[in-house]
Order: structure tokens, then sequence, then C-alpha cells
């Protein structure tokens, strides 16, 4: 068959069929890229129309999302999986019961740009079981438990260093105290500095727990009813 | 093999258990159009197995494409006595998951697939994250061990919810008898809300064998899924001025348009607004690709005037898509001078990959038409068109046909186009015949492009066609182009074809390599051919007669045209064995990562 043949017909008639003499034999004809028309605007890794000149890597930062997720099994592994696929940074998660037995509260401490941020709070709104998600306030309660084990040697200077940082000892034998403390995450890192002067044996922590202050919901388990 | 598989059977939609091998008493199956009531009142369900078939009945399936096997066997026993949902048995239950997607694209339903537990649903698993790729509705069902074997390691045991929770919109362990039906009526209404997705019910031996007198509900979505289907009036207010006030504006239709059935809106707004159109690959077919406002598809080897105009856009109105990177190439070089009007059904994609200047969350049509009535006019974009259909002419979609090189595989996909009808639906593997298959193929109605987007499964396309044929319409021809790659890795599902009587046309487009590796590595690995050649492929037009189909071999353009008259024209499975140039190269290309207007009309230019 020769080049200048139109397709078979069958059915139809092509209104314009694209074999031609003048084309490459392989490839296409047109203006190479070098001979086109190119805009100068850029987006940066976000997708943001930029500036080129004042492009900047996104701040990143710390914050707390709480999520009212349904009481039933799987649904940990679905968020933890999901922070994984994504690569969001977590620093925390904790998982436990709420005032209705039907719901649990996670609250999800991520470090991450603004729009990282977004992402997973949206992404977390898709799982099916997850009924609400709300970051938290900056000034919300923000509270963490550590356990802390040193050596027996100095009971009484354990106790006093116990005391500063409002804890208490909550195991001693002849060989250990562990003192509980509560607090904010700087309060328990700081204690946890000043125990280093005892030889500690094991540090356990619980990561942060919050909710809202005042008459501010925190994520709202009354939606899960709407 | 059940006795749906004597090849003698003829009628599609009848009951086989009309032919006396079965014991099946025939006052009791279910039927299509009975109400659920009606179905509860004829055969009451006993068991969890019967309660989910009962659930599939009330959810309107049709269809399920599955393989046999232990733990599945209950499930397996309740489809007996449907006659309202045709069962067929696929040769490997990846062939099942693919052919059930397919079904769900055409069909605009979710497609079901079957499988037993363990072997069975991890080769289902290729197909699930195929159709989470391509946002296609689908419901697995797969068997389990019983409750209290799970985590034991018991013979054909797989953490299959576990597995599959990546790959699924949603999926469930439902191990209790009495809500096994409601969980799969859920699992099915879930995979096509919103924004559609497959899900996945693993049942449990016991919870299918257990006995329960409970009628599952209807198919409701859980409570708390409710996505936002209108988007706010400021937003769209805000979105319908920066298209009034656009000079180059551009719709980029996803395939959010077509799952959304929202083609016929979509394209009413692009004519009456005069807006140029062009889509991603999964939304082929949402705009007639002859029409003038139409630039075909964008992205790596999308046209080079749908390139173009995304390059130079000034207000780019983006459909029910997702910004995939075979799309946008870089994303900083992606639509640089463009604000960004993004409709979506899904929050999560607002400025996931790409930022939305104007996020308007809500159901396509829907959102259209709020934009449609709050626009006062609409944007003076004369200039614009010319040049988009300047582009058109600037870079055509040509090929040449020298006697003395071998056929060319574009002559071969116009030439099935020509063959066939306007409606005729496409399916697809993954590789350089797919991409042949989108440029040159002229589509013209929605739904009937079905291939493998965002995973690029290869041997996606001869089970979709098995899927396709039992959507489609009669009179719709079903063509599956494949590369011979492709076909290789599922070709089995040719005996589910042949046993069913299925008419489809398989046009192997066959270049003895892994044509789009072989492409890549002549760009940029200095034409080092590692594991891309096959110095050996079977003969495909014997290999199909061997399989009961018919078969065909072409080597010449001036065979062309006869083999493929008298492949359409036969009805049944056939196969044409295309021995095509092995050195053509896919155009245009946009290399990985770089600007959709730097696109390479030959090789040179990467």
């Amino acid at each position: 068959m020769s080049s200048d043949e139109t397709p078979a017909s069958g059915g139809e008639s092509l209104d314009a069929p694209r074999q031609s003499d003048d084309a490459p034999r392989n490839g296409l004809s047109g203006p190479a890229p070098e001979e086109r028309p190119h805009p100068t605007g850029r987006r940066n890794s976000q997708g943001i129309r930029i500036d080129p000149e004042v492009e900047a890597e996104p701040k990143t930062r710390r914050t707390v999302l709480s999520t009212l997720v349904d009481h039933e099994p799987g649904v940990l592994a679905a968020v933890s999986g999901l922070f994984r696929r994504r690569q969001f940074n977590i620093e925390s998660l904790t998982v436990g019961p709420t005032e209705d037995d039907d719901y649990a509260r996670m609250t999800i401490v991520i470090e991450e740009s603004d729009p990282g941020i977004e992402q997973a709070k949206k992404q977390l709104e898709k799982l099916v079981p997850v009924i609400a998600v709300t970051e938290l306030d900056p000034d919300a309660i923000r509270r963490e438990l550590a356990l802390i084990k040193v050596d027996a040697e100095h009971p009484d200077k354990v106790q006093a260093v116990a005391e500063m940082y409002d804890g208490k000892a909550v195991d001693a034998c002849s060989e250990t105290v562990t003192v509980e403390i509560t607090g904010s995450r700087q309060k328990v890192e700081t204690a946890v500095e000043a125990f280093e002067r005892f030889e500690i044996r094991e540090i356990v922590r619980t990561g942060t727990t919050a909710l809202e202050r005042g008459a501010r919901e925190t994520a709202d388990s009354t939606l899960a009813d709407d | 093999m059940s006795e749906r598989a004597t090849p003698e059977a003829t009628d599609e939609s009848s009951a086989e258990q009309a032919d006396g091998t079965a014991d099946a008493p025939t006052e009791t199956t279910a039927t299509a159009d009975q109400t659920p009531e009606e179905r509860a009142a004829d055969r009451p369900v006993t068991t969890g197995a019967e309660s989910v078939i009962r659930a599939l009945e009330n959810a309107g399936a049709e269809a399920a494409f599955g393989v046999q096997g232990g733990a599945i066997m209950p499930v397996y026993d309740a489809l007996y006595h449907s006659d309202s949902i045709r069962h067929v048995t696929m040769a490997h239950e990846q062939g099942a998951a693919h052919a059930a997607d397919a079904y769900g694209v055409v069909a605009g339903v979710p497609g079901v697939c079957l499988a037993t537990s363990g072997p069975g649903a991890t080769n289902l698993v290729t197909g699930i994250a195929d159709a989470d790729m391509d946002s296609d509705a689908m419901l697995a069902l797969t068997g389990q061990v019983p409750s209290d074997m799970v985590g034991s390691d018991a013979f054909q045991e797989t953490d299959t919810t576990g597995v599959t929770a990546p790959i699924t919109k949603h999926n469930y362990f439902a191990d209790d008898p009495d809500t096994a039906g409601d969980m799969v009526g859920e699992a099915f209404a879930l995979s096509e809300a919103g924004r559609p997705g497959p899900t996945l019910v693993d049942l449990p031996k016991n919870a299918t064998l257990g006995e329960t007198d409970r009628e599952p509900g209807p198919a409701t979505t859980p409570k708390n899924y409710n996505p936002e289907t209108e988007a706010t009036a400021e937003a769209v207010d805000a979105a319908a001025r920066a298209i009034e006030s656009a000079d180059k504006p551009l719709l980029l239709f996803g395939g959010g348009v077509v799952k959304g059935d929202a083609t016929e809106t979509a394209r009413q707004f692009a004519v009456d607004h005069g807006i140029p159109v062009a889509t991603t690959m999964p939304a082929i077919g949402s705009m007639p690709e002859d029409h003038d406002l139409c630039l075909s598809w964008a992205g790596m080897h999308g046209t080079g005037y749908a390139n173009m105009a995304i390059t130079h856009t000034d207000c780019l109105i983006a459909v029910g898509c997702r910004f995939d990177d075979r799309l946008t190439g870089g994303v900083d070089t992606f639509a640089p001078e463009a604000e960004v009007v993004h409709v979506d059904i899904d929050p999560a994609e607002i400025s996931k990959n790409v930022h939305a200047d104007y996020p308007l969350i809500g159901d396509a049509g829907t959102v259209l038409e709020q934009v449609d009535a709050e626009l006062a006019h609409s944007p003076d974009a004369t200039e614009w068109r010319e040049q988009c259909r300047q582009w058109k002419e600037d870079y055509p979609m040509d090929y040449a046909t020298p006697e003395d090189e071998p056929l060319k595989p574009q002559f071969v996909v116009e030439c099935l186009d020509a063959a066939t009808g306007d409606d005729a639906i496409v399916t697809t593997g993954v590789g350089q015949h797919q991409m042949w298959a989108g440029q040159y193929w002229t589509f013209r109605e929605p739904r009937t492009w079905v291939s493998s987007h965002g995973l690029g499964t290869m041997g996606y396309g001869l089970p979709a066609a098995i899927g396709a044929r039992l959507a489609a319409d009669d009179d719709q021809e079903v063509v599956c182009i494949d590369g011979d790659g492709s076909f290789l890795m599922t070709m089995q599902e040719l005996s589910v074809a042949v046993r069913e009587e299925l008419d489809i046309t398989v046009a192997v487009l066959n270049n003895e390599y892994i044509g789009m590796v072989r492409q890549w590595q002549d760009a940029f690995f200095e034409r080092r051919r590692m594991a891309a050649e096959y110095n050996w492929v079977p003969e495909f037009d014997k290999l199909a007669e061997a399989f009961g189909a018919r078969g065909w071999r072409v080597d010449e353009y001036d065979q062309v045209a006869d083999a493929i008259e008298e492949a359409v024209a036969y009805d049944g499975p056939s196969v044409i064995d295309f021995h095509v140039d092995p050195e053509t190269n896919v155009y245009p290309m946009v290399a990985s990562g770089g600007a959709n207007g730097q696109f390479a009309l030959t090789e040179d230019q990467l």
C-alpha cells in the first residue's frame, strides 16, 4: 500500500487521515522546542505560582491535630498507615476513649509546612472511620507524661528533683526509684535533663494529649450524629 | 468449574439451570426485576453468605467476576441461586479485578469481583490498586479463614484488610453473619459515592456459613460520609470573576467529568463560553476529539497543541483531575502563568500538587452549572481560540508510512477506528500501544476509553475487554489494543472470552519489544536495550486458535483492512497479531519532570 492511501474503510470514513508524506520517519513535524514561545512564570514545589527571585523553602511548624474516630479495630492502623505513606512528619500520636463509648480521640502532633498540615488534615478527613479533625489553637492545654526510672543510690535527691517538677515517686525498691512527671512537652524534657544527674535506667513517654481551653470544642463528637 | 462453562450456552442472560444439569429448585431463584421484599419473600436469607448475595442483588449488581476457592465457597454456593447476577469465571484473580474495574467504567456502576483468601486475595491486589489510582468504583469480596483461626497463619491465610488498606477507599472485616450483608451493601454504595474508588469486604468462613435470618438493609453509605456536592456561593462568585476576565482560558477535563456523569454539562459549558478543552487521559472521550474546541489530551504523550495551550493559558479551569505527574511534567513549569480554578469532589485534591487559586469543592456537573449561572459574560477569547487552532496546524499528529519500512502502528490504530462505530469501546494494556491508541483513535463518547492510567498495569487490556463486553450494549464493538508484552501478561483470559462467547477483537501491536522501555533506553540509556528485547514471542494468531478464538497475522499494509474487517465481523473473540515497526517511537514526548511546552517531536529533541 502506498503512503497516500487513506486507511481502510469499514464503519465510517476518517475526517482527516493523519498519515502524511511530509511527516518525519520517526517522529512528528512542527517547530522544535527552542523555536517555541516559553512563558517565564514558575511554580514552587507546592505548585504555587511564584516570583522565581524570591522563592524560599516553606517553614515548618509543630501543631496538634485532634481527631475523633470510630472506636473500632483497624482505625489506628489506617491513620498511622496514612502518615507513613504520605510521609508526614509525625512527632507523636496518642489514642484513647472519649466521653462516648463509640468514639476514640487521637491526638496527633506533626511538624510540617502549612500546605503539609492542610494536606494531613484533608487526608485524615478522607478516612471513612474519621469523624472530625481539628487543628488545636496554639494555647490549647497540652500534656504529656513521662515515667523515669533511676538508680536508688540517692532517694532523697531523686525525691527533691521530682518535687521541683511537680512529680512524684510512684515506685521504689532497693535498686531503683521510678518518678512520674506530667506537663507540657518542654517541662517533661527539662525534667528528663534534670534526672540525668542520676543513673537513668529507663524512660517512657506518652506523647502529647491535648484539649481546647474554655468552652471551645476539640473535635466535636456531636458531628457524628449529624 | 460451573455448568456455565459449557461452550454451547449461547443465551448470555438466561438461567443456566435450564439445561437440567443443575439441581437448584427453579422456583426460588432471585431475578433482577424483583424488589428486595419479593426476593426476601421468595428465598429468605438463612446464612451470612446468602445475605452477602442478597445485598449485591438489592444494590443492583448484575455481573461479578471471580475465581473459586476454599474460603469463598460459601459465597459462591449462595450465588448459585441468583439469576440476577451473571458470574464470569476468570482464569486469574488479577483478571477478575481488571474485568470488574472495566465493567464499572463502562456501566457506570461498581463492578464486583470475588476471590478466595490468601493467594486469591493477593492476586486481586494489582487490580484493586489499579482501580484505586484511577478512582474506579469496584467492590472486591474475599474469602477468609474462620475468625478464630485468623492470625494463626492458617492455610491460605493472608491479612487481606491489612494488605489492601492503602489501596482501597475503605475495607471491611465482616465476621458476623448478621451484618455481613449490610457491610457488603455499604461497601458497594461507598465505592461509587463521592469520589469513587475500590472497596473490599473480607468474609471469614464462619460469617458466610453462619446462620442468620436477617435480610440486609438497603445499600447506603456510612452516616459520616457526606461529600459536598455544591460549591459555596462565594467560591463560585470568585471563580466566575476570574473566568470572565481571562484572555486565554482553558478547560481541563479530568476523569471526574466522566465518572461524575458530567460530560453533557461540561461540553455545553465549553461550547457556550467558547473555551478550548484539553483532557487528561482518563477523560478521553469527555469532549469529542473531532470538535473544534477539543485539543485532545495533554501530558507526557499528549498532543503538542494541548501542551502548548496548558503552557500558555492564563486561566486553567480543571474539572475532576488530580494533576498527576504524567500530566503536569515538572510542576514548576506547569501552566506557569495560569490562575487555577479547580473543581473536585475530593477536598484532599485541592492544592495537593498544583495550588488552586479558586477551589470549588463539589460534583463536577453541579459546580459547572453553578459557575455557568454566575458568569455575567463569556471570556473574550477570540484570539486565544485562533492561537489554539494555529497550534493544531503547527503540531499535527502526522506520521509517515514509507514502503521500505515495516507496518506503522499508528496506521493500524486508524484503520481499527475507521472499521468500527463511533461508540466502539477501546481497552488497552500499558506502553507504546496504549499511547498510540489514545493518540490516533478519534474518541467521541465518554466511557469508550478503558485503560490503566495511574497505576500503569501491563496486562490490563484483555481482562478489561471482557468486563467492558459485559457492560457494553450488544451493538457496541469492543476492541482491545494491546502490546505483545502486555498481552503475554494476562492472555490466559482468552480462555474466558472463548468459553463465554464474548465478541471482542484483540489487536496486538507486536514489536517484539517492551517498546516503551526500549524507547527510554534509546533516549536515556545510550541504547542499551537490557531486558526490553524479546528475541522470541509466540505466534499470537496460532495461540488464539489454540484457545478456540480466531487468529490472523498481519505484516503488510495491504493485509490490514481485510484482517480487521474479518475480525470485527467475527462474532466471538478474535486476535490479530500485527507485526509493526519495532523502532517506531511515541511522540510527542515530555521528558519526565520536564516542561510540557518543551515536548520533543523527535528523539534528538529529548
